[in-house]
């Protein structure tokens, strides 16, 4: 036994957020597998309610609890851990143990950091000290001076020499960072930066040098090993973390890769790593100069897309590590006859492609650089680079066929795109080729390798082969090599003018297949009993020995984005964790390197592949599975059922007739009529006057929604003609073709999520939760509470009701989410999802009862328990809240509406709302005490409103300020407000000044109407509050609220206590065999 | 005008040619390394063999210019040792600073045949199962024989025919030319030592020099009888002595052990090697199809280092005397330099 710990405490990243998304909770949920095999006992903080990590079967005891010190040392003190492990949770995780290091509360309470040393992670994450380290072993690093104000900034940056490049310490996704070009950018720059860090770094500009990763591991024996390298197509000054990445490097001689190597292995060696770590290079292009970037002692986004891409389970061996193993006694993973220690050899190439959302945002500028803006990312394997790109641009989930034969994307101005990039880059590089550019004017604007560019161009030059042959059928060897360069059935098809199925029609004809290639981390040169699978025409022999009987496809959610996350990673995993509990062997079909569904431990077969119509398809073909399930992965998935049940697959669970009648706007508000149930009144409208028209008769506000044809154009509400106009004029042509649906706008009305599993019709469980905002604040951005608290019981008894209606009518078997709207006890249904929602891992692990275990038994006609107590029983409360991630989307109005923006979400317990609440709100980066606020109420009818609230936040003792027109009210209502000026407003320091040298606590901030457009004053308030790191409320329903529980409640009497303590209670009252319990097997 | 691979158990890839427009037959071996081709093709231990390389995309970064100097910086010989190429895909727009030609120019200037579109992962899982397998490149419908090498005395076609002296420096050390890879005697001259490679079969005993490097090599040890006879010889004296690959089981023979083939070769660059009596792991690269067996070492042999996958013997060590060999390639090209400290230690051995 190399360590003799007995009880581990693991700190999750909390929320999703832009720079800390899904890999974190695939390197938590394998260090807390790694610790159990060691039989050591595990104890996770972690509000992300929708992960895995936090699901019952993983660690032993869960506390849904901020990410903080505070709460941390709390759960240290009740749980007494021996070791804790920092570097499994991202930034979040690090800089909280940093800080409960810097107090002595580790100490104090003999809890050891294993692994990497606190003092390794101050040297790695202080930009300062990690200079020093370096210098001492003569390693190069760009020439840079830190600052930590404004003043040194200025006078460093003149002496290095503009452009500078700024980066703050202790952050990731380069958050603050920036190169900037004259004195008046690094300012502004510096100001931002140093509201987030205590520091930031002036350095040389880099930009345009090629960026090399590396990920090593290092036992305490001094073993280490570098598992993968990785190159960036985007060079130096675009984050790796928005580059498009390859695995292996491909424009890097012997001399160079093993350089940078043995470069990274002294720099691992010399700061003492114990574990895993990433290493970021800058090559020069053109001579052998290098410059270490930094280090990042923790797991990483990085690290996570190098085990996918490898097939060597980094976060597991480094939990290993950090235990004492040795690299040498823990087992190859996949071969499990070799040792751990050694270096993955690929015979394949990996493509790994940021996913952005810009467009969701309003005022979000497209740039791209060193800071992340993006929310998730695809992974794409093949054997050529051009294969695994075209493949991964697919999976991005954007509509696109590949690189080039899309219809939706249009590039503006080529030269400005490709000069100042922005998330259309990629699709920049065709068009310029197309308009005549030569590679090295490209290479010149872009300073992308023209390895990289050439290939790009291959993708046209076999296009080009193909044209000529519009119409009808091309020869073989031609349809051949456009396969083998990564082109779809789609893309062949639109490039020849035949729809996919002709195109499919023609291959299949031709005998084209794919075949399957095993990832066995050796190349082959040991033999593998891997599972891990990927498609490929540039091979002629297929790896695999022939289907698995009873095999179920489950296909995953893919692309992590606005609207579809981590939630559904969890309903996927747990359902193929169900299947095997059931004797069924699941094979699992996703491509996101950020999940753990991609675990190969997960399924009994993983194909990283494409999660469309072609793809499956085949997989099909070979697996020959018992049915597909298709409700577990969110939107995606269900978008493809009534194709895929066309193209003759088996569809598993409700039948896809019955999708497509909910999912169609039309026949379902047809079947709500039939069913006699209310539903807001709405329309398809092909022209502005008919619009006019219908809002007018109505009545204002309404919800428009432009047909999906007209990307990026988001939903939108308009409360006049004028709104109206606008709004419509902007969404391009309302034509025939592509009609508006306009719906009447309910105000005032609550928002009410019905989450059930049924089957043949009849609901075995279901659970009601309400929103705190009303409705109009998309479900996504929406605080939920379960069970609900202030919704009237006449109104919950109908939901159910219908509910019951609606599952009997399409005759339901699986999981499905109806949302509700209700205004005085008259219940509107908004929209009906015939699978898992985004609320299930919420309410399942809120009530103790895994709506997905259950809705997987219905779906395979397996004994199912009903589940008869209602949640009302429930003797807790569970809040959900949304993340988001405005700081990182500079000049993003921060406010919520009818399209989602949020990027993550957390669900916290109490024993009451408030208790909860107040977690929740914590967890998602709200701050107590409050003692300033700021006010600033929007319209008449939220001042009057708020008042109550105003006048309990005053008699608590809390110093109110206020826009000039709230302290008016106030005053006039009994309330005493500190009235700030106005931007160039006389009387002392204005509003933007105050928040700026962050005299306040707290921003309350309700936006005038539903869709501001111009610059107003209150949405400069709200991005200064936003980019000086200031707590902000922008509903006015979450502000009443929180002020109450913040006046009611102290940190003190928020509750410490585990998941069990909250809902044992539950499952102890409801005899239910269906407990999260039951498929921990 | 097509191609193909055809193994000696009948198997059949198609493919396009590039590089040479001919027909080659010899050992089919492949190579998992990532980088590292031009140090790869140019190694002398390839001789005779046909090599296929896992790694898909072959010829990213180019050939770098090729200069008089034998010792010149980037290739591991004067140059290309194999007898052919296979790979899946061939760049043919190569981009590297360093880059003066394609893969394909190259191979056709050194008159190499190149076979490209190849399933080089199916060709690999026959080769590892079989072991290494003859085979031919065949070049439209000519009709070759196949050919089996290790039948030949390759040492003999690949090692220089007369001493030649490098550097200058108080040490001198005696380089046995079985096939020795530049960088061997370039990591030696880079510890200031004088350096004399010699042909294979040339007399040690009398060789005036303060020790003495075996070098790597292509083919069977047996095959160098000549050698072993002359190290048994030269073990009588004191002299320092380093194998390395080849060399290190030209030792082992000449020490009394024996040597066998192995059923699954090591070629690659991640290959773990444990030093015996510690949990210490170094990544070496290796190429090499026969190995020492252990359990013939006579008792005054000592296993130093072992593969951590298979166990198989990795290098040998006297216990009391000065002698030394590895079965992987410490001077690296391509590949880790994890072990490069061998040299440092061979060096401070000198008298
Ligand atoms: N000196 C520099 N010049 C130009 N670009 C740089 C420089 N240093 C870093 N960058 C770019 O900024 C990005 C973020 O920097 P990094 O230190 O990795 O921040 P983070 O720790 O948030 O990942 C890098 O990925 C790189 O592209
Ligand atoms: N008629 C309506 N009146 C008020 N709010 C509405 C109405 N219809 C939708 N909404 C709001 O818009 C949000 C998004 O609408 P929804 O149809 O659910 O879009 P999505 O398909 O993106 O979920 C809902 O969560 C709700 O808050
Ligand atoms: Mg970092
Ligand atoms: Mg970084």
């Amino acid at each position: 036994m190399p360590h003799a710990f007995r009880k581990v405490l693991i700190l999750g990243s909390a929320a999703l957020k832009i720079g800390e998304a899904g890999e974190f909770d695939y390197s938590g949920s394998q260090a807390i597998k790694a610790l159990k095999e060691e039989r050591i006992e595990t104890v996770l903080i972690n509000p992300n309610i929708a992960t895995n990590q936090t699901s019952e079967h993983l660690a032993d005891i869960i506390y849904l609890l901020p990410i903080d010190p505070y709460f941390v040392e709390g759960v240290i003190r009740k749980e007494r851990p021996d070791g804790i492990f920092l570097s499994f949770g991202g930034q979040t995780a690090l800089n909280c143990g940093l800080e409960l290091a810097r107090r002595g509360c580790l100490e104090a309470h003999g809890v050891a950091v294993l692994g990497t040393s606190v003092g390794t992670i101050e040297a790695t994450e202080n930009r300062e000290l990690f200079k020093q380290k370096l210098a001492e072993i003569g390693v190069q690093v760009p020439r840079s001076a830190s600052a930590a104000s404004r003043g040194e900034a200025q006078r460093l940056a003149s002496q290095i020499g503009y452009p500078v490049m700024v980066r703050a310490g202790f952050a990731l996704g380069g958050l603050g960072s920036g190169v900037c070009h004259d004195e008046g950018a690094l300012i502004d720059q510096v100001d931002r930066a140093l509201a987030h860090s205590s520091q930031v770094l002036i350095e040389e500009s880099l930009t345009g040098w090629k960026e090399i990763e590396y990920e090593v591991v290092r036992d305490v024996h001094d073993n280490c090993v570098t598992v993968c390298n990785m190159e960036n197509l985007d060079p130096l000054g675009i984050h790796t973390g928005e580059s498009i990445v390859v695995a292996p490097s491909q424009t890097l001689t012997n001399a160079e890769y093993h350089h940078l190597r043995q470069i990274a292995l002294r720099v691992i060696r010399h700061l003492g790593i114990v574990g895993e770590c990433n290493i970021q290079f800058a090559l020069d292009p053109g001579s052998d100069a290098y410059r270490v970037i930094e280090v990042n002692a923790r797991l990483s986004r990085s690290s996570a897309l190098a085990s996918k891409a490898t097939g060597y389970p980094l976060a597991f061996i480094a939990a290993k590590l950090a235990l004492g193993h040795s690299l040498l006694d823990l087992r190859n993973q996949v071969t499990q006859t070799t040792t751990s220690c050694f270096e993955p050899a690929l015979d394949y190439v990996v493509v790994k492609i940021p996913r952005w959302d810009l467009t969701k945002f309003r005022k979000a500028s497209r740039h791209i650089g060193s800071s992340m803006k993006s929310v998730g990312e695809v992974m794409a394997i093949g054997r050529r680079f051009e294969e695994a790109l075209q493949k991964a641009l697919r999976m991005l989930e954007t509509g696109v066929h590949g690189l080039i034969g899309n219809e939706q994307v249009e590039v503006g101005d080529v030269e400005e795109e490709l000069r100042h990039p922005t998330d259309q880059r990629i699709f920049a590089i065709p068009a310029a080729l197309a308009a005549g550019y030569t590679i090295e004017r490209i290479h010149e604007l872009t300073r992308i390798n023209k390895w990289f560019l050439h290939k790009i161009n291959n993708v046209l030059k076999v296009a080009d082969r193909l044209r000529p042959y519009a119409g009808g059928p091309c020869p073989r060897a031609i349809l051949l090599e456009a396969k083998e360069f990564g082109f779809s059935d789609g893309q062949v098809g639109h490039l020849l003018g035949m729809d996919e199925a002709s195109a499919t029609k023609m291959r299949c004809a031709y005998g084209l297949a794919p075949v399957v290639k095993q990832i066995d981390t050796l190349a082959a040169e040991y033999p593998a009993q891997t599972n891990y699978l990927y498609l490929t025409y540039n091979g002629t022999k297929s790896d695999l020995k022939g289907p698995l009987d009873r095999s179920v496809l489950v296909l995953g959610s893919g692309v992590y984005r606005i609207g579809s996350s981590v939630e559904f990673d969890w309903c996927c995993v747990t359902a193929a964790r169900t299947l095997r509990a059931l004797g069924y062997r699941p094979i699992m079909v996703n491509y996101n390197p950020e999940t753990v569904s991609t675990d190969y431990d997960e399924s009994d077969r993983l194909y990283f592949e494409e999660l469309t119509l072609e793809t499956l398809a085949e997989i099909y073909a070979k697996e020959q599975p018992l049915g597909v399930i298709v409700s577990m992965g969110g939107q995606t998935p269900n978008n493809l059922a009534v194709k895929l049940h066309q193209a003759g697959l088996r569809i598993l669970g409700t039948a896809p007739s019955r999708i497509d009648q909910a999912e169609n706007r039309r026949t379902f508000s047809a079947l709500l009529d039939r069913l006699g149930i209310n539903q807001p009144v709405w329309e398809e409208l092909t022209s502005i006057a008919d619009a006019k028209a219908f809002a007018r008769r109505v009545g204002y506000p309404v919800l428009v929604r432009p047909s999906y044809v007209l990307s990026g154009q988001a939903m939108s509400v308009a409360s006049n003609d004028h709104e109206l106009t606008r709004f419509l004029s902007k969404a391009a042509a309302v034509s025939r073709e592509y009609p508006v649906v306009l719906s009447k706008f309910i105000e005032d009305a609550k928002e009410i999520e019905f989450d059930a599993v049924a089957r043949d019709g009849e609901i075995l469980a279901d659970a009601i939760s309400e929103h705190v905002e009303n409705a109009g604040v998309h479900s996504g951005d929406a605080t939920l509470v379960f069970p609900p608290q202030r919704t009237y019981l006449e109104t919950l008894r109908q939901v159910r009701a219908i509910g019951r209606k609606i599952a009997a009518a399409l005759c339901i078997t699986g999981p499905f989410n109806i949302q509700f709207i209700a205004r005085d006890n008259c219940v509107r249904v908004i929209e009906c999802n015939l699978r898992a929602a985004r609320s299930f891992p919420f309410i399942s692990k809120v009530c103790g009862v895994n709506f997905i275990d259950l809705a997987v038994r219905a779906i395979l006609g397996e004994p199912a328990p009903k589940v008869e107590s209602s949640p009302m029983e429930l003797e807790h409360v569970g809040v959900k809240a949304p993340q988001f991630s405005f700081t990182r989307l500079q000049g993003a109005d921060p406010v919520t509406g009818v399209e989602m923006s949020s990027t993550g979400e957390v669900g916290c317990l109490g024993h009451d709302f408030e208790e909860a609440f107040l977690k929740a709100m914590l967890s998602v980066g709200y701050r107590l005490p409050v003692r300033r606020i700021l006010l600033s109420t929007g319209p008449l009818k939220n001042k009057i409103d708020f008042t109550a609230n105003a006048k309990l936040l005053q008699e608590a003792g809390i110093t109110l300020f206020a826009t000039r027109g709230t302290a008016a009210f106030l005053a006039q209502h009994g309330v005493q407000a500190a009235a700030v000026p106005w931007p160039l407003e006389q009387g002392g320091p204005d509003v933007l000044e105050l928040l700026a040298a962050r005299q306040f606590d707290l921003v309350i901030n309700i936006p005038k109407s539903h869709d501001e457009e111009e610059l107003t004053n209150d949405y400069l308030i709200r991005r200064k509050a936003v980019d000086f790191n200031v707590p902000l409320i922008t509903d006015l329903q979450v502000a009443k609220r929180f002020t109450e529980a913040l006046v009611h409640k102290s940190l003190g009497d928020l509750l410490i206590g585990s998941v069990d303590e909250y809902v044992v209670s539950r499952t102890r009252l409801s005899e239910q065999p269906v407990s999260l319990r039951l498929t921990a097997s | 005008m097509n191609a193909c691979l055809t193994l000696k158990d009948g198997a059949v890839f198609r493919g396009r040619p590039f590089g040479r427009k001919g027909s080659v037959a010899g050992e089919v071996v492949f190579n998992t390394g990532m980088v590292g081709y031009p140090e790869c093709l140019t190694d002398p231990s390839y001789s005779g063999q046909i090599l296929v390389l896992t790694f898909p995309l072959i010829g990213n970064y180019g050939v770098p210019a090729d200069e008089p100097d034998r010792l010149n910086s980037f290739f591991e010989s004067e140059r290309i040792r194999v007898a052919g190429l296979v790979v899946m895909e061939e760049c043919t727009e190569a981009s590297h600073w360093q880059s003066s030609s394609t893969l394909a120019d190259w191979l056709a200037f050194q008159k190499v045949p190149g076979l490209a579109g190849i399933d080089t992962r199916a060709v690999t899982q026959k080769l590892r199962t079989a072991g290494s397998m003859l085979g031919k490149l065949v070049y439209g419908d000519d009709t070759i024989p196949f050919r089996d090498p290790n039948h030949e005395n390759l040492v003999a076609r690949v090692s220089v025919r007369e001493p030649v002296r490098y550097g200058t420096g108080k040490k001198r050390v005696v380089v046995v030319d079985c096939g020795c890879k530049n960088n061997i005697i370039r990591s030696l001259l880079r510890r200031g030592v004088a350096v004399t490679v010699v042909p294979w079969d040339w007399p040690l005993t009398d060789e005036a020099c303060d020790g003495v490097v075996l070098s790597n090599g292509p083919g069977d040890p047996q095959t160098c009888g000549t050698t072993v006879r002359h190290v048994r010889a030269l073990l009588a004296r004191e002299v320092p002595v380093f194998g390395i690959c080849l060399g290190s089981q030209i030792l082992a023979l000449a020490a009394g052990a024996a040597t066998y083939k192995l059923k699954f070769g090591h070629r690659g660059q991640n290959q773990p090697c444990v030093l015996h009596g510690t949990q210490r792991c170094f990544i070496t690269s290796q190429n090499h199809g026969y190995a020492v067996d252990e359990k013939s070492l006579p008792p005054d042999w000592l296993p130093w280092f072992f593969n951590a996958n298979d166990g198989t013997n990795e290098g040998i060590q006297h216990r009391s005397k000065p002698f030394r060999g590895v079965q992987f390639h410490p001077e690296a090209t391509p590949g880790p330099c994890d072990t490069e400290f061998l040299f440092d230690e061979f060096v401070d051995l000198l008298s």
